[in-house]
């Protein structure tokens, strides 16, 4: 399985908003972004995090493959996240 | 103790002299006098309340030293001077000319040499760089018209062009670069700086180099709000360990004597840190240091006077600055006064 491991030094508020402290950039994020990220933080597996998401939030587990991997690319695009 | 500070010039490409007395006066055991050094009766700084307890107008660079050093010593006679800091670039020359003439009044500078002050030339940056394995966007050096024939030869498009002191712009085609090297050779002179482009993101340090190869301090800051003239008008602290560095190598390189600030540019093609330029002095947002931990206009001060200085080590990251334009109301009072005696 991938794993994503997300930058160092990117710290995540509770509100949403992502201060990456290498290169001064901020983003925000919805809830589910947020929760996303933070596990990810905590190196949780992709099933791990599908598992919490699908607990969590009001997702269809359908949609929930192609709406994780879109947001990962967005993390990418944003040089946010490598793949290891 | 009474320190004069130029670049009052709070305008919208602001002088440091204004963030410099900040950061000085906002030491707990300051308690010295600030004499404002202006080249203009409207000066922004000198109207802002609590910044100088007295200024000057002083002649501008281009009417020569003899008559700065003859207005400086008027200035000392009812002053009595500790300190000069000049903070714009093209007084330094000047001031370090005159370095000798100060220290014989009992004036001290912190400034550094005339050698270290080329070193860091827009014609001379190159070499430096390559000489110390620091990566430094491509360039040469036009000499004449003739010269241009080398741009396509050796570049690809988009290229920098940029004046000796000042200017730059960003030219797509050889057509492009011909309006631009007319306008920088008709207003600065020869030689004329082709740079290679490096496009990416714009980071900054400001940083205190002892004069013994020592980095007293350094704050790294990227650019959060750009203006239409190029200046940063709002920039976060960040921590890029690389960048820090970098201005350890550079200070201990050049033994540099004074505050500066390191301009530059991460390549998004290759995630590296390309350098563009060393300004030899402190910047505008030199008040950003002070704030997240280093107050280094304050240590530069100490080292003037010869006291040690225990290098700063961190910073606050995240630390913000947002300039902001202020509308001040003032008496005309001041204004004929100063337009009219040339001293406050």
């Amino acid at each position: 399985m991938t794993n994503y491991h997300l930058q160092e030094n990117l710290a995540v508020s509770d509100s949403g908003f992502l201060f990456h402290a290498s290169t001064g950039e901020t983003f925000t994020v919805n809830e589910t972004g947020k929760t996303i990220i933070k596990l990810l933080q905590q190196k949780k597996e992709k099933d791990e995090i599908f598992s919490q998401l699908v607990n969590e939030f009001d997702i269809e587990a359908g949609l929930l493959e192609k709406d994780y991997e879109d947001f990962i690319n967005q993390l990418k695009n944003f040089s946010l996240i490598e793949v290891k | 103790m009474n320190i004069a500070v130029t670049g009052l010039n709070a305008t919208d490409n602001p002088g440091p002299g204004i963030p410099v007395i900040r950061s000085l006066k906002e030491q707990k055991k300051f308690s010295g006098k600030i004499t404002g050094l202006i080249y203009d009766s409207l000066e922004p700084g000198i109207y802002m309340d609590d910044m100088v307890d007295n200024y000057y107008l002083i002649p501008y660079p281009s009417s020569g030293l003899d008559n700065l050093m003859e207005r400086i010593s008027y200035i000392h006679k009812k002053e009595k001077l500790d300190l000069i800091i000049p903070t714009l670039d093209s007084e330094l020359y000047g001031f370090v000319k005159l370095q000798p003439k100060l220290e014989a009044l009992g004036i001290r500078t912190f400034l550094p040499t005339l050698e270290q002050l080329n070193i860091r030339g827009k014609d001379k940056l190159f070499d430096f760089c390559k000489a110390n394995n620091i990566n430094v966007p491509k360039n040469i050096l036009i000499q004449s018209q003739r010269d241009l024939e080398k741009i396509e030869k050796q570049f690809k498009f988009p290229v920098v062009v940029k004046g000796i002191f000042y200017e730059a712009y960003i030219a797509q085609s050889f057509e492009e670069v011909l309006p631009y090297f007319n306008k920088l050779k008709s207003k600065w002179g020869y030689p004329i700086i082709i740079q290679e482009y490096i496009k990416g993101d714009e980071y900054n340090v400001v940083a205190l180099g002892d004069g013994n190869g020592g980095t007293t301090g350094a704050v790294a800051m990227r650019k959060l709000y750009i203006t239409d003239k190029g200046k940063g008008w709002a920039g976060i602290t960040i921590k890029e360990n690389t960048l820090i560095d970098m201005a350890h190598q550079i200070i201990e390189k050049t033994k540099w004597c004074s505050g500066l600030e390191l301009e530059f540019m991460k390549s998004k093609e290759t995630g590296e840190f390309y350098l563009l330029e060393i300004n030899p002095r402190l910047p505008a947002w030199v008040y950003l240091a002070p704030q997240a931990g280093q107050n280094l206009p304050a240590a530069l001060v100490k080292l003037a006077f010869g006291k040690k200085v225990k290098p700063f080590t961190t910073y606050e990251i995240g630390k913000i600055f947002v300039r902001c334009s202020w509308d001040l109301i003032t008496d005309i009072k001041k204004f004929e006064t100063i337009a009219t005696l040339g001293e406050w």
